[in-house]
């Protein structure tokens, strides 16, 4: 199946974001709690998934490349943890200033999720200093997935972190009960969802098209010098 | 602006600043790649053609 445009995809998510917007400022109401500073949970927590799709992804592209030994699966892998990274270092940036707005801390040590979110986050910062101390090849594509793998086993525990372990400070809104929200606080969210998660994988298609160009480009250099 | 109002200000201007840096190294990029092409194409002008066709 062909893949879809990358400029009809970023056109997309262009719409989808200002849709967002408009949803999140214009349509949901106010929370009764936390006022006008709840508005921050509809950028904050989808970022957080994307970071998670971002690792999930990575990992998935590294077992394909252990399965294959397909190289392009290595590029995909990077690409992929890269943009978790992105994604990782803007939740815990938004997540901060939400705590401020909130608890009226930027940190706190004592929520199990945000210090797990923030091992996850250092364990796959780790991942780009463990590639690029190894010279390119077979080698480092290996060792590259392998710990892209690992990092992947983190996900769930971060994720479940809250629920497994009754943390109070840290909100919980998707409970076995459903979202704790209104109806179109949760249309507001999911279309938030839909439009940062768009624009990841836009993010993600044009960073590895530029790496695929970057890589061919160096082949053909030395074809030519040769 | 009230306090709250600043703080969503500072989440959702920090996504759009991040949005925006990450454009503007893309467009970084690729100007360096239209440069490094047209590079390549007048190297492979440059040569004869039996070179290439060699490999």
């Amino acid at each position: 199946m062909p893949k879809p445009s990358l400029a009809l995809l970023a056109a997309l998510a262009v719409a989808l974001g200002a849709a967002a917007v408009v949803m999140v400022f214009f349509v949901a109401p106010e929370d009764v709690d936390q006022g006008i500073s709840q508005k921050i949970f509809y950028v904050h927590v989808p970022i957080a998934l994307t970071a998670y799709a971002g690792f999930g992804l990575g990992a998935w592209k590294g077992l394909r490349l252990l399965m294959t030994r397909n190289e392009r699966y290595d590029l995909e892998s990077y690409t992929a943890v890269h943009q978790g990274t992105i994604f990782g270092v803007l939740t815990l940036v938004t997540g901060a200033i939400w705590a401020k707005a909130s608890w009226g801390v930027w940190w706190t040590w004592s929520s199990n999720q945000l210090v797990l979110f923030l091992v996850l986050f250092l364990f796959y910062c780790a991942y780009f200093m463990l590639r690029f101390s190894i010279e390119p090849g077979p080698r480092r594509e290996r060792i590259s997935a392998v710990y892209a793998l690992f990092g992947v086993a983190l996900i769930p525990v971060s994720f479940f972190a809250i629920r497994l372990a009754n943390d109070f400070i840290h909100p919980t809104v998707f409970t076995r009960e459903g979202p704790q929200m209104t109806g179109t606080m949760f249309t507001a969210f999911c279309v938030s969802w839909a439009a940062i998660t768009l624009l990841a994988y836009v993010m993600y298609r044009a960073e590895l098209s530029g790496k695929r160009t970057d890589a061919n480009l160096r082949a053909l250099r030395e074809a030519l010098a040769s | 602006m009230s306090s709250g109002e600043k703080y969503v200000a500072a989440a959702y201007g920090v996504f759009l600043l991040v949005v925006l840096v990450w454009v503007a190294i893309l467009a970084a990029k690729l100007s360096r790649l239209e440069r490094e092409t047209g590079e390549l194409a007048r190297l492979a002008g440059s040569r004869p053609t039996g070179d290439l066709a060699d490999g």
